[in-house]
Parts: C-alpha cells; structure tokens; sequence
C-alpha cells in the first residue's frame, strides 16, 4: 500500500493536496519520495528522527523530577511545503508588519502621535497591561523595540495567510525550526539534495549579527549574552542551543551585576562587562528593584543601567504592548498611519468587547466565534464556541460583561491542514506557522518557520501544552 | 568564564568520576568474593561493610538499611536513588550538570553522558542489575571512559578544560586513598591473611579497582605487599592514579587557569595543591606506615577536600561577593512625565 493512498484532503485547505488524489504542483517531488516508502521504512526513518531528539535532550519530563521518565515533543516527519512564491509574499507582508509595529512603539513611547490623532483610543494603550509608562521618553538603541518576532499565521478556506498574533515580547521556538531540519537531515539523508529546499542555518549568525549591531559601546567585538531564567524552564534547552550557536554566554540573573550603571557578569577572573542582553526573562522579572519585587531570575539595577544607555535588550522593554490582542485589532491602522501602505497580510477579523456594537454581536454570536484574553498566549484563556459546553459559554459571557477590555473575539478560522502521520494512516491535522522575523540592520526572515501541528483530530489548537507537534517547513528555492 | 558554569563543570567531571570509580570498587569486589567458600551472613556484612565505610555514606545506609548483605550494600552503592552518592545519582548529577552547560560541551560529549543517562534511567537497566551485573558495571566503565576520551579530543585546552581536569583529579585521588582505606576496616584473617591484616586477594582486589593490577606488576613482578601498593597508588610517578600523579596534574592545572608559575602559588588552593604535590614527591611508603596507613590516608583526604573549597572560595564565590550598586534607586517616572500624561489624560 502507499503511503497516501486513500488519503482525504477534506473541505479545507490541504497544503498538498489541491483535491483527492490530486498533488499541487510544488509538493510533486516530495510526494513521490513519500509515497514510494514501504511502512516499515517510513517507521524507521520516524523512529531516528524521535531518537535524535532524545538524544539531543530535547525533552521535557514528564513527573517533573529525576524518577520522570523523558518524553520528547511529537514531530511528524511529512514536511509543510511553501512554494517560492508565496514565502515571497510571507517575507514582504512580515517585513512590513514589523517595520510599523516598531515606529509604532517608538512613538507611543515618545510623542504619541498616533494617539494624539486619534487613530487609537488613548485608554487602549495606557489600559494595556504591558504597557511601561516608566520608560516613556527613553530611547532604545538604533530605536528598534522588536528585534524578533515571531508572529503567527494561518490560513483560511481559499488559502488565504492570516496573521493571528504578534509576539513581540519574547517569542519561542526558532531551535525547534532548526533541529526539526537536523532531524529529517538524518532520517532523510537523501531527501534535500534535488528538492530544492532553501537552508535555515543562517538563523543563529543573523541573530548575532543583529545582537552586534544594537550594542550601545563602540567596539569591534561587543560581548552579548543571552539571559535565561535557568535550567529548570522548560526553554532551556533552546537558550542553551541558541547561546551555543552564537558563540556568546547563557547567563542567569546571578550572574550579572551592576555596579555604577554598568552591567558585568561574574567570571573566574572577575567582573567582565556586558553590552548587549538577548533576554529571555519578561519584562516583570528583570529588575527586582523596579517590576516584580519577588523576582529572584533578574538583576537589581539591570533597568537603571539599561535607562542611562549602558546596556541594549533584545527585545527591548514594553514591547507586549503591541502583543496585546486589543492593539491586534489596529495593526492594519498601524500600517496605514506609518507607512501609508495597505497591509500586505490580512488581519484575522476581529471584535473588540470593549467597543459597544461589537459586544452585542460577540455576546449574541458565542457559540461561533472564538474568544481570546487580550493578554494570553499559548492557547490559555480562550473559549473555542462551537466545541464548548452551554457551561463554558456562560461562564465567558460573565468574563467579558465583567471586563471588556480584557477580550476580543473572531470567527474560527478553519486553519489549513497538512497531510500527517496518525497511527498507521496518513490523515490531514491543522497546522499554523511561526516564522522568526529580525530587525537589525535590516530585517531578515529565515526562510522556514515552526510548522505546528494539532495531532488530535479536528482539534484547531496546536500549542505544545495541548497536544501539539511539529513539522519541517521547507521553503522551495523555486 | 562565568565563575557558576567554572562549578558546573568541575562537578560535572567529578560525578563521571564518582560513578566509574564505584563501578569499579563494586564489580571487583563481587568477584572477590567469589574466591571465597560460603561466607555466612556476618562474615558477608564483615566484607561488605568496609565498602561502605570506604564511600563515607556508612550513616545514609544505617538509616535506609538494617543489614549490610551483598545484595543491600550492591544495591545502595548502585541504582539506590536515595543515595546522593550511588552510581545512578552520580551520573544523574553529571547530566543535570551537563544539561546546564551544554552550550560549552561538545555535541560529542554531551550525547555520550545523555546516552549514558538515557540507558541508566530506563527499566532495562534494572533488568540488567539482576541478570547480568558484570554488563552492567562493564558499560558504565567504558561509557566513563568513553566520556573521558572524548572530552579530551574535542574539548579546547582552555579554562574549561582545566576546571573539568581539576574535578577528575582530585575526584580520583580521594577515591583511590578510600580504596586504600578499605584495608583498614577490614576485620581480623577475613582472607586468610595473618595475625589480623588483610592478605594478598584483598591488596590485589583494591589494585584492580584502581585498574592498576598490570602496571603494579610490570612495576613490582608480582610481589604484592602493602608496602608496594602504597609505594604504587599512593607515590607513584607515573601512574594515572596513583595521588601522586593526581597532585601533579591537579597543581599544573591550578597553575593554568591562574597564569602564576608553578613553585609559587597565587591562592590558598594553589599553595596547598603545591605543598601537597612536593610532600609526595619526595615522600614514601615510610612515612605512611609511620603514621598509621589509615590516619595517613585520612589527611590526605581532609587536604583534598581542603583544596576543593579553596578553589571554590577563589573562583566562586570572591566573584559572587560583588553586590550590586546602583547609584540612584529607579523612579518610575519623572515629575515632568507625569504633569505630561496629566495634560493628556485632560485632553480625552
């Protein structure tokens, strides 16, 4: 039997299938190696790519300490396949995206302009939860707040992409996109020579590049590290990879010290200065001294020396504000005041609860819509309407009479699907796409993302803490 | 490097020491006892006692276990993950340790601890323990090694290195003086050996845990007397470890990772490494069976530990003792910010 045989694309959008039986022209070579496997094969070749992962210790545990036994995260080994083309489209629609977002944070942090002429509500950004005040009228290094984002895109019925949300504070994930590569390297050896897929190995050098760029010190050879909140977060592994990559230090809160506005880490042989900070701690446990008072993972004086211009952060401080899902809803505005460009990606469509039509319509249409906390991300605080229960719906009723601000709402998104391995059949499961976006000198987009998958049948929530998998994204050359 | 990845690493070795040396002392002694005939339950517990006493855990496994039987002291040296020091602790710890400073290991070398903790953790391993032990002792040996030899093929000869060197030499100059040690409590012709003191199976028993049965003999043809073991393990010269040579490397490392010549020292670590390796140096056999072979031993490992806390007070924790001085406290926002975001609040 061959490996797609029977397989059914559905009424949605099959990234490779464009009908039954019919394979998109794109997919055309990756199909027939597929194809051609005999079970036994494809089994074996999934079970190196688990084993490499388990190897690497990309794991996480499942009891949470030493008797746990370790559980790697499911990857599926049939890559997502994004013609020339449309990652053409992807990388101008990003890169434009992350362009007004950052003129955006300059100004509300300086002058305001886009308040001051009403394109936005002055009380949505001064009610965002991550919105610092405190740094207003701070300027940043090279004025860049975003230095990665990793935004997230879907696509609709017709293939449409979708930005669903920005993370513009400390997004995740970009060494799940490069050891996914390594994995199906291995497992695959054969498979990347002819298919014309473009490399992501750029990534790690493009992020230092970018760290280099936006030191405060005149020097040839700024020293970088990058900021973890330590061992036991369950990123780990990929500061530590990322850190690897680079070449640079993984330091913890203790082991930096500031000592007259200066940031140094503690080393062997004393205090050596630090210039540039890829943080991967939030904002609220940076500075012990100035947000979360109970934080032991950040560095007491860390934000006086960042104010007087000693040391830069990637990303900088009060970014979330344009992650806040209220400010989701003006971000085609955004582009439009800033750039005077239409939005090359679409927004989702959105309601705002806080907004008195949209409310009515979001309180009338619950069991259709999906509602989302403004301030949430992983796939929490959310009600999915059409699979929740009366109780459920109820009770998010109440959430939002009680606390507009705090929800917005959009029509389900039927997400695309992927062709996938499900227990002896390859059947279609959703997926979205996070790609890494990052602005230095210029910005640069590696061309692949996170491809992640929602394993559970008809299930649409792909996040890892659900139930989620990954894939391989292949950008084709042509 | 950062003073906390410098601990890191130094105990990651030392662990990966740990685990190969009580391997060692494990598997040598179960074939020892084969030589023997039927051993009732209290000559057993005479046998296996010092073995614990050996590790220093005596009192851990008083209160985990009421007799001191093979399969009870096996089991407590081995896969016993109450016991901190077991051979599964040990090589837990290695890879908690590794896994925070995996960005400064090889790939290489970080798959080889990460197999080796992989392979421990599953229930294979248990299976293994009961059915065929030699394996198992024999695979947590060679993976040691295996350890050893890549670190020392893809590791840079800089800082790192010489704090990973450090934890391997004096992990494995304290255990060969308790392998020495176990000759003491051992209990009146347990062995057949005279008026009291142990014979040749034991002596050669500790020879082999300490893998240096072929080289004493190259060395000594055969002739296994306490005076020669000691003379071996202890001052040595050239043999990988023997305290000695253990001082040797440990002093040379000290040394580099200061940058101050050897023969003089720049912290309390380095001078008492420095006296230590001279003492053994122009030392001998005598001067151990002067003071007693177990109070000799005894000191050295007192200055062993005495040169691990000095090398954490200079590189640890000086570094730590910097506090942190701002020179203004953060004010959340300026008076004229504020009068600001006043005005425009106004304005709405």
């Amino acid at each position: 039997m061959e490996m797609f045989e029977g397989y059914e694309p559905g009424k949605f959008y099959d990234e490779m299938f464009a009908a039954p039986g019919q394979v998109r022209d794109y997919c055309g070579p990756l199909f027939n190696r597929f194809n051609g496997l005999t079970e036994r094969d494809f089994l074996a070749r999934k079970a190196t790519c688990e084993l490499y992962f388990l190897r690497q210790g990309i794991t996480f545990n499942v009891y949470h300490d030493n008797q746990g036994t370790e559980r790697i995260f499911p990857f599926d080994p049939v890559p997502r396949v994004i013609p020339a083309h449309e990652w053409e489209l992807l990388e101008a629609g990003l890169s434009q995206r992350l362009m007004a977002l950052n003129l955006f944070l300059h100004d509300i942090y300086h002058e305001q302009h886009i308040l001051k002429d009403g394109i936005i509500p002055r009380h949505y950004i001064e009610n965002a939860k991550h919105y610092r005040p405190e740094f207003r009228g701070i300027n940043v290094p090279k004025d860049i707040y975003i230095h990665i984002c990793g935004s997230d895109l879907v696509r609709g019925h017709d293939g449409t992409y979708y930005v669903l949300e920005d993370n513009g504070r400390c997004p995740s994930g970009a060494s799940y996109l490069l050891e996914n590569r390594n994995a199906l390297k291995r497992a695959f050896p054969g498979l990347f020579d002819t298919l014309g897929v473009r490399s992501v190995d750029s990534y790690p050098r493009d992020l230092l590049d970018m760290l280099h760029y936006i030191s405060p010190r005149p020097s040839d050879d700024p020293v970088c590290v990058l900021l973890t909140p330590g061992c036991h977060n369950s990123a780990y592994f990929e500061h530590c990879y990322l850190a690897r990559e680079m070449g640079i230090e993984i330091v913890e809160g203790r082991d930096l010290v500031v000592v007259d506005n200066i940031v140094y880490m503690r080393t062997t042989t004393g205090l050596v200065r630090v210039d540039v900070i890829y943080r991967r701690i939030d904002d609220d446990f940076l500075d012990p001294t100035v947000f979360r008072k109970d934080s032991v993972l950040g560095v007491p004086g860390l934000m006086n020396a960042y104010r007087a211009g000693n040391v830069a952060l990637a990303n900088a401080v009060g970014t979330g504000v344009a992650d806040d899902k209220v400010i989701y809803y003006f971000v085609p505005r955004i582009i439009q005041y800033y750039l005077g460009q239409d939005p090359i990606l679409p927004n989702v469509p959105t309601y705002l609860a806080s907004e008195e039509d949209d409310k009515k319509y979001i309180l009338e249409h619950l069991p259709e819509l999906v509602v989302k906390a403004a301030n949430e991300s992983g796939g929490y605080g959310m009600l999915m309407g059409p699979s929740a229960s009366k109780a459920e719906i109820e009770k998010f009723r109440e959430l939002i009479i009680a606390d507009p601000r705090n929800y917005i709402a959009q029509p389900v998104v039927s997400l695309s699907r992927s062709p996938t391995w499900c227990d002896g059949t390859m059947e279609g499961r959703h997926i979205d796409l996070r790609p890494y976006i990052i602005y230095g000198r210029d910005i640069k987009i590696v061309p692949g993302g996170l491809t992640r998958v929602a394993l559970t049948k008809d299930s649409l929530v792909v996040n890892s803490s659900q139930g989620g998998g990954s894939k391989d994204t292949w950008v084709l050359r042509h | 490097m950062l003073s906390r990845v410098a601990n890191t690493l130094y105990w990651m070795v030392r662990y990966v020491e740990r685990a190969d040396n009580l391997a060692r002392l494990i598997d040598v002694n179960r074939h020892l006892l084969l030589d023997f005939e039927s051993l009732d339950s209290e000559r057993l517990s005479a046998f296996w006692k010092p073995i614990v006493l050996s590790t220093g855990d005596e009192e851990l496994f008083g209160t985990l276990y009421e007799t001191a039987g093979s399969a009870e002291v096996i089991h407590f040296l081995t896969d016993d993950k109450r016991n901190p020091n077991s051979i599964v602790s040990s090589i837990f710890q290695a890879r908690e340790s590794a896994r925070t400073v995996r960005d400064q290991l090889s790939d290489e070398l970080w798959e080889e601890l990460n197999s080796l903790y992989l392979s421990l953790s599953g229930g294979d391993m248990k299976a293994m323990a009961e059915s065929d032990p030699g394996k198992l002792y024999a695979s947590i040996r060679r993976a040691a090694l295996t350890f050893h030899g890549i670190a020392s093929s893809t590791t840079t000869r800089n800082e790192a290195w010489e704090f990973m060197d450090l934890g391997r030499y004096l992990e494995r100059a304290d255990k060969t003086t308790r392998f020495l040690d176990i000759a003491n409590y051992l209990p009146a012709g347990i062995d057949g050996g005279e008026t009291g003191a142990p014979g040749v199976l034991h002596w050669s028993a500790i020879l082999r845990s300490c893998g240096a049965m072929g080289a004493f003999r190259a060395e000594y043809q055969g002739e296994i007397t306490p005076e020669n073991v000691v003379r071996f393990l202890v001052f040595s010269r050239d043999f990988p470890r023997s305290v000695r040579f253990c001082m040797n490397r440990v002093d040379q490392s000290l040394h580099r990772i200061s940058g101050s010549p050897r023969g003089t020292f720049s912290c309390e670590a380095e001078r008492e490494a420095g006296r230590l390796f001279s003492e053994l140096s122009y030392g001998s056999a005598g001067d151990a069976f002067e003071v007693g072979l177990h109070t000799f031993l005894d000191q050295l490992q007192g200055r062993f530990n005495k040169i691990g806390s000095e090398i954490f007070e200079t590189y640890v924790l000086m570094p730590e003792r910097v506090q942190s001085r701002p020179t203004e406290t953060f004010t959340p926002i300026s008076a004229a910010l504020a009068w600001q975001m006043e005005q425009e609040q106004q304005q709405q």
